[in-house]
């Protein structure tokens, strides 16, 4: 089965009216939003604001107590885990916390979900492999492969987390912080991968992070496959692919804003003003 | 008015249905064979020597104390008997489940919690494995197994402690062992299988239902691992006494 890019005008995911409590706090308050396919998303929000479970919701990893969520065209909202199972196939999603299975080494790591989903047409053993080199090798970690997570640094695990992100090359993927608690230099080779990870297959990409270098850096940068280096998107040439590019920031768990870098930064809200303060 | 049960009413719901699902998934598949084995491993063969030492111990200690007791009745020779009822019934079951709620009760909480604060159990449902399946059900049939055949150990092994003692009483090896063999019926022998069992079931539940509900970081986890290890120890002891109501009446 083929988990490339949706058609551009489709929907991949969507939240109507979305709520989401914990024993009385509301960690998402009636969040309504719709993303295509191909598009690019950057979630903008403050500690405790609602971002990770935004995403877990949005792949069915969080129930949600009143609204509707749409994933692929189908109400995941009152669905049964198993049949979830198979919409999920179809999202990667890089957590927080890295969520990399200490138990396992980095190759079994990345080719998790290709030998767990049963859904996935069933490869053999040697293309799996294969997949798994190269899903390395684009982060750039291929001499790692039979070490442990917990034998790697920091940067590097959230680059395996990358990898195992995309080798199952999903149409949407979810980067929950991927640049939190890391020195800027590793962070900026981190939001390099992404970039061209969008860039070389037009996934839908959606990333919560708090850093606004970060929504910049996908808003304006794009991946020459020529150079192998980011460029900056010229702002008045040609098609204008940084408008793609969407932001969204969360309060407390209100989506608060919703628009381009343009608008966002045009705005006199002192709450959004603080994310992009840091021109 | 009653908000105050609201929560503990919450947890017990949320645990009988993990229980639930649980008992589901034994039935079916996919069923991973080579985790219930390593569980089996590190419970069973990991408590050996912990069970061993801990029924020696009852045992002996009991035929000590009850020693005098018995001399006071000129009945010394019934000390066996004592021995084995209590261990079979009671002693042994209940002692060897507390220190697997001790030692493998914690370690499951613990180990499911440190998985819950970082995202590996997402992580697991995110790619396509049920974590019930993949690490519920392997514990629940690891310690279903494996707490019964530890209790008959601990059993013996006091038995043989309290055999230990009876020698330096003056008992002859031949008296202490018949009347530890023949005074155990087939009521004594069933509560004795049946209360590992149960007592099994609470153990690894209630570790991985402490453990898959972990909030709140490192913290959290210390914390799960804690009221997992309470939590079984006290359903242990009342489990104990309503069974063995059951079959006081039978
Ligand atoms: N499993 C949970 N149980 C209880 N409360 C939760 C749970 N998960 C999240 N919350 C609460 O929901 C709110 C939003 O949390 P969330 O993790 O989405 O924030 P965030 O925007 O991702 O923050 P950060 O930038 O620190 O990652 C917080 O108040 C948090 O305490
Ligand atoms: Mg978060």
């Amino acid at each position: 089965m083929s988990n490339g890019p949706e058609q551009s005008d489709t929907v991949v995911v969507q939240f109507d009216q979305v709520t989401v409590r914990f024993d009385g706090d509301t960690a998402l308050d009636r969040v309504s939003f719709a993303m295509r396919a191909g598009e690019t998303r950057v979630l903008l929000g403050a500690a405790g604001s609602g971002k990770t479970v935004l995403l877990k919701t949005a792949m069915g990893l969080q129930a949600a107590d009143s609204g509707r969520v749409l994933l692929f065209g189908r109400d995941i909202t009152r669905m049964a885990e198993r049949e979830l199972f198979e919409l999920r196939s179809r999202v990667g999603i890089l957590f927080q916390e890295g969520g990399l299975f200490d138990s396992l080494t980095v190759e079994e790591n990345v080719a998790y979900p290709l030998r767990n989903q049963k859904t996935r047409q069933a490869q053999s053993e040697s293309e799996t492999e294969e997949s798994v080199r190269e899903a390395l090798r684009f982060v750039e970690l291929e001499h790692t492969l039979q070490q442990f997570p917990s034998e790697l640094s920091g940067g590097m695990r959230r680059r395996v987390g990358i990898a195992r992100a995309v080798v199952t090359e999903p149409g949407l993927v979810l980067y929950d912080s991927p640049t939190a608690g890391l020195d800027p230099i590793t962070a900026n080779t981190i939001m390099a991968l992404i970039v061209k990870e969008r860039d070389t297959r037009n996934a839908a990409a959606l990333m919560a992070t708090h850093r606004y270098q970060d929504g910049q850096l996908m808003a304006n940068f794009r991946y020459n496959p020529h150079s192998g280096e980011l460029q900056r998107v010229s702002v008045n040439g040609d098609g204008r692919e940084g408008s793609t590019t969407r932001f969204m920031v969360m309060r407390e768990g209100k989506l608060v804003f919703e628009g381009t870098q343009p608008e966002l930064e045009a705005s006199g809200d002192p709450y959004l003003s603080k994310f992009v303060l840091k021109r | 008015m009653f908000d105050f049960l609201k929560a503990p009413v919450q947890r017990f719901q949320d645990f009988v249905v993990l229980g639930g699902r649980a008992a589901v998934n034994v039935f079916r598949g996919p069923h991973y064979t080579d985790d219930t084995f390593l569980q089996m491993d590190i419970i069973g063969v990991g408590s050996l020597p912990v069970c061993v030492m801990t029924g020696f111990f009852t045992g002996a200690v009991m035929a000590q104390q009850m020693s005098r007791a018995l001399a006071t009745y000129g009945a010394t020779g019934q000390i066996g008997q004592i021995v084995s009822l209590t261990l079979v019934r009671e002693l042994g079951p209940v002692l060897t489940a507390l220190m697997i709620a001790g030692r493998n009760g914690s370690g499951i909480a613990s180990e499911l919690g440190s998985m819950k604060v970082t995202e590996q159990i997402d992580a697991m449902r995110a790619l396509g494995t049920d974590p019930i399946q993949k690490l519920v059900v392997p514990r629940l049939l690891a310690t279903a197994v494996v707490l019964p055949l530890l209790t008959i150990i601990a059993d013996f092994m006091g038995i043989l402690g309290g055999f230990v003692i009876a020698l330096t009483l003056g008992i002859t090896p031949d008296q202490y062992w018949s009347t530890a063999w023949r005074s155990l019926e087939f009521n004594d022998v069933g509560q004795g299988l049946l209360k590992p069992f149960a007592f099994a079931i609470v153990i690894s539940l209630v570790g991985c239902y402490y453990g898959m509900s972990t909030t709140g970081g490192t913290q959290g986890v210390g914390r799960a691992t804690t009221q997992a290890v309470v939590v079984s120890s006290i359903w242990i002891i009342v489990i104990t006494f309503f069974i063995g109501r059951i079959f006081v009446n039978l």
